[in-house]
């Protein structure tokens, strides 16, 4: 029987050198969008042939093959230590068949540990479900993207965003103006809403590992997704911010419950190369 | 630029090549680059080595912000994934590297700004656009490489690499006329923000 570190790393190898057809999909009507001879256009164009390279080669789209994130659905009856153990150890051998770029160093040393593991590296989160089988999704988080990342506390006075969605669209619209072209885009924008900072950071990550496809299933979040797409791209930014109509693939909104006190909107960004899969054991 | 002919850069460059180019130009880069990339550019301003210490020459270089993916195999590196980081981490060491070491070419992604554009006005560089996240393409352009420099202390995504590239093609977004592409893009999307937001 295959054993789980060996389905990881296939995993991570699937992840590191494709991308999610609905990924693909929108980046090819992103590039039909574009004038024809626009930067725009001839930046979609080698985009879309380096996925293609990558594919055919086997080899990673981009050289930041990112930090491994893992979100574990564990069915009753599983341990959560043993699938950690065959998670990071799944890591250690795709970083040297992928191969992916040693990226884990200690902060206090300021070494490279060489293998992509060491303290909370990569990032494993866990939950115990009531299904039968292990879901493991994995996203593999480029740093430039998640270096963009921010969050706003409404009431914010210099946007004039009060504590309505009305202000998260504002506070969305702004993040990505702030970034402009530095994170890769056309980007996949995650937005979570919550009363903590870590609730609402969570929340915005978890958003980036939705397909593109996927519907809400709230009409008020459904709306603000499909407006702030389209005025993110009202912004001009453009694919890898050299001006154009695509500035971003999709909106995802995730939310919970906030206490009465705290308003925090969180926005964490995905590069075009959103590199994230399923694996289901 | 529909239809604008693609200009073929030799590095090193000169002062004169490097002043002829303008924002907007598509350029295909020939010839010897440098990986420099966090650790170096800081290495670089607080430890100021000699420009003899270093085993590559830095007057006339173009840098290329890069941490590559490299393979080992049967003793022998190769370039397996190789596209642009954000060049804004570099942007508080940048300024001194350009004037102190000669530099005439900066390849990156996402632009720089203030000081840097300044730097290069002054000193005769530019800034060469490429495609972030391009990896795989863009290895495929790096056709050798001929040394490196800092590997045991930085590793190999931080270590300069001097790689010589065929054809690797870029966009020039800031040249030495202080004319920035990221400024012009910047300005639009900031009067647009401000029509959306009071909406």
């Amino acid at each position: 029987m295959l054993k789980l570190q060996d389905g990881i790393k296939e995993i991570i190898r699937k992840t590191a050198t494709s991308l999610p057809r609905d990924v693909e999909a929108a980046l090819v009507r992103a590039y039909e969008g574009e004038a024809d001879g626009s930067p725009a256009k001839e930046v979609l164009a080698s985009m879309l042939e380096n996925v293609s390279i990558a594919k055919s080669s086997s080899k990673p789209l981009c050289q930041d093959s990112g930090t491994p994130i893992f979100y574990a659905r564990v069915p009753r009856g599983l341990s959560f230590p043993v699938i950690e153990k065959s998670i990071i150890e799944g890591v250690r051998l795709a970083t040297g068949s992928v191969p992916l770029r040693p990226n884990a160093v200690d902060v206090l040393t300021d070494k490279n540990s060489g293998d992509n593991t060491g303290i909370g590296f990569p990032e494993i989160y866990f939950e115990q479900s009531e299904e039968d089988t292990l879901v493991i999704d994995l996203s593999l988080k480029g740093a430039g993207s998640e270096n963009a990342g921010t969050f706003y506390k409404l009431p914010d006075e210099r946007l004039k965003a009060e504590r309505d969605l009305e202000g998260v669209r504002k506070c969305v619209l702004d993040a990505v103006y702030s970034i402009q072209g530095r994170a890769c885009p056309p980007y996949t924008v995650g937005v979570g809403i919550a009363g903590t900072r870590i609730a609402a950071a969570a929340l915005s990550r978890k958003a980036l590992m939705s397909k593109l496809t996927d519907e809400p299933g709230d009409d008020r979040i459904r709306e603000l997704e499909k407006k702030l797409l389209a005025q993110i791209n009202e912004l001009g930014i453009g694919a890898m911010g050299l001006g154009g109509s695509c500035t971003a693939l999709g909106v995802k909104i995730k939310h919970a419950h906030r206490h009465t006190g705290s308003y925090f909107v969180d926005i964490s960004i995905a590069c075009w190369a959103n590199r994230r899969s399923r694996l289901i054991w | 630029m529909a239809g604008k002919k693609i200009i073929r850069v030799e590095t090193p460059l000169t002062e004169d090549a490097a002043r002829a180019l303008r924002v907007g130009d598509s350029v295909l880069i020939n010839g010897i680059v440098l990986t420099a990339r966090d650790k170096v550019h800081k290495h670089l301003v607080n430890k100021r080595p000699n420009p003899g210490d270093i085993p590559f020459e830095l007057a006339g270089a173009v840098l290329y912000h890069a941490g590559p993916l490299m393979k080992e195999e049967d003793g022998k590196l190769e370039v397996v994934a190789a596209g642009p980081t954000t060049s804004q981490r570099m942007q508080m060491y940048e300024p001194f590297v350009i004037r102190h070491y000669g530099i005439r070419g900066i390849i990156g992604k996402g632009g720089m700004t203030g000081d840097v554009i300044q730097a290069m006005q002054e000193a005769g560089a530019v800034y060469f656009h490429a495609i972030g996240g391009a990896g795989a393409l863009l290895a495929g352009k790096i056709k050798k490489i001929e040394g490196v420099w800092m590997l045991e202390e930085f590793g190999r995504a931080e270590a300069m690499w001097a790689f010589r590239v065929e054809d690797f093609p870029a966009v020039v977004t800031i040249d030495t006329t202080g004319a920035s592409l990221h400024d012009q893009v910047e300005k639009l999307s900031q009067k647009r923000l401000e029509g959306l937001l009071s909406t």
